[in-house]
């Protein structure tokens, strides 16, 4: 544990030195807090003590924002060859991965934490749902450990940050719509299953309060998959023959 | 500690990298693994810090194998790999820090690590910068710092001295000699002179296989089986007689005059003689003046274009 805390504090920190963390963190309160009180269904259209604008806003912005995270992981790791000399020091594959996927949930639960100030002003006009204002956040935290692992595996298979991020997108795509898409345009078996691995409904029902250990376990085998993958894709280095 | 490679082989899809080398390393030993570009070197080296495993064979260090204690053999090792790759985004210090904590070095024994190696490794004028604002040269020192922060007791260091100018790598290869009395060095480079004058023994391996293995001197004696002298000879009546003289030596196999020397002469014995007592009494007896007699070595350059090239 304490070597994966000393890997995530390393990359909290060059997140911090170089502007990644800033831009992220003033786009990402920027964009939520415009579409969730200035522009179009914001709060005030609604005219319910709600934070839901600012979930269906925050759900959108972390998909494009966390595989801009997750990009530079181990791709640029893997292009300077870095990754030789971190997983000589005495780490194991494992503590690297997870030290890198803290390192990212921690960014992500910052901008998210700074995002309470909506969370009290909402309360400080009417009657809020607290229940469903503190699922809403599980749910953006689950979804963006899912997009995180997916982006650390994007990231473990290239050497090129850009490939990484658009695969990490891609991947990400059918998660956020076309396996929904797919849901519907299927009956029986394979409906309910495309169903299943969609994100938005598992969301849905964990932002609207509904803890359910069904969507728990949706998210976290997603992020465990990912980070499982990853992990395949760092150890081929033992098995290239 | 000692290193033991047993039958190592390693292919990259098809292709024999590393074909079934075994050798030895004992502590207090400096290794210095020569070849040409391509021969194993590096991929030898990767294997025996665990960072890639090998497709056969085995490497104990200290009779712990790669294959079941890898985190216990990562602790002992230092290592520089090819090319020095850091993070050019960080702060020397921080990075020394980061390395120290990763290797398990106890916190409060930290800074003082850093500390130690920041004098070793001469690098207290620049210990603020990011490593990215650092000259190669510097690039290298804190390469070496970071190899060597938790005083481990293997040291693996490919192509330690590229970059650096000439009094740094005299610095270095002291460095490395002092180190190398307690611990167990092994050493890549494609600088023969550096190999002679850090290393006790050079292990030279061409195409995945090892050419030879030995001290410098052993792999000259090898190398070279007639003894060579270089002689000038003034005061006498002629060249002709010196050279019929020389040639009547029964150690002499052979006399070359040099062409642009009037006086000097290559004498090569026959094999397993030494001409030098018979070229000086027959100069006494003359009543020449023998005015040099060099033994001309063989060169380490000689040894290796010979093993490496078919």
């Amino acid at each position: 544990m304490n070597k994966i805390w000393i890997i995530a504090a390393r990359e909290l920190k060059t997140f911090f030195d170089s502007l990644t963390a800033y831009i992220l963190l003033i786009s990402f309160l920027g964009i939520s807090g415009f579409f969730t009180w200035l522009f179009g269904s914001d709060i005030f259209y609604i005219g319910q003590a709600s934070l839901e604008p600012f979930f269906a806003v925050a759900y959108w912005t972390l998909f494009f924002f966390t595989p801009a995270l997750t990009m530079r992981m181990l791709a640029e790791e893997n292009k300077t060859g870095t990754i030789e000399l971190l997983l000589t020091k005495s780490v194991t594959d494992w503590q690297v991965l997870l030290g890198k996927f803290l390192a990212c949930l921690m960014l992500i639960g910052i901008a998210l934490a700074l995002t309470l100030p909506y969370y009290f002003t909402v309360w400080s006009i009417g009657p809020i749902d607290h229940g469903a204002v503190w699922c809403g956040y599980l749910g953006l935290l689950l979804m963006s450990s899912a997009y995180i692992s997916i982006g650390l595996f994007a990231s473990s298979i290239t050497s090129n940050q850009i490939v990484a991020f658009l695969l990490s997108l891609f991947i990400g795509l059918f998660f956020l719509i076309i396996f929904s898409v797919l849901s519907s345009s299927f009956t029986g078996f394979g409906g309910e299953l495309f169903d299943y691995l969609s994100l938005q409904s598992h969301f849905d029902s964990i932002s609207r309060g509904v803890v359910d250990s069904k969507d728990i376990i949706y998210f976290l085998s997603i992020s465990f998959f990912g980070l499982i993958l990853a992990e395949t894709a760092l150890a081929k280095r033992n098995i290239v023959d | 500690m000692s290193i033991v490679v047993e039958n190592l082989s390693k292919s990259y899809g098809g292709q024999k990298a590393v074909d079934n080398i075994s050798f030895q390393v004992n502590t207090g030993e400096i290794l210095g693994f020569l070849g040409p570009n391509g021969a194993g070197k590096t991929t030898t080296m990767k294997i025996i810090t665990s960072f890639m495993a090998p497709s056969s064979g085995d490497v104990k260090i200290n009779g712990l194998s790669i294959q079941t204690e890898k985190e216990n053999i990562k602790k002992k090792i230092g290592y520089l790999p090819e090319n020095n790759p850091l993070y050019y985004d960080m702060p020397v210090l921080e990075y020394l820090g980061f390395t120290a904590a990763l290797q398990g070095v106890v916190k409060n024994k930290i800074n003082d690590k850093i500390a130690q190696m920041v004098f070793i490794c001469g690098l207290d004028e620049e210990k603020h910068k990011k490593i990215g604002e650092l000259s190669k040269g510097y690039r290298q020192r804190v390469g070496l710092a970071q190899a060597m922060i938790h005083n481990p007791e293997i040291l693996i260091l490919d192509e330690p001295t590229t970059g650096l100018d000439p009094n740094q790598i005299i610095e270095i290869r002291k460095l490395i000699r002092r180190i190398g009395k307690e611990k167990t060095v092994i050493l890549s480079t494609h600088i023969l002179p550096e190999v002679e004058a850090t290393c006790d023994r050079i292990l030279i391996i061409n195409k995945g296989k090892i050419v030879a293995d030995g001290t410098p001197e052993t792999l000259r004696k090898q190398a070279q089986n007639n003894e060579v002298l270089k002689i000038s000879i003034s005061e006498a009546s002629g060249l002709d007689e010196v050279i019929y003289s020389l040639q009547n030596l029964e150690s002499v196999n052979m006399v070359d005059p040099l062409i642009d020397a009037d006086t000097t002469l290559m004498v090569q014995s026959k094999a397993g003689f030494s001409s030098r007592k018979n070229i000086f009494q027959l100069c006494v007896d003359k009543h020449w003046v023998l005015t040099e007699m060099t033994p001309i070595e063989t060169k380490l350059e000689d040894i290796f274009k010979e093993l490496t090239t078919n």
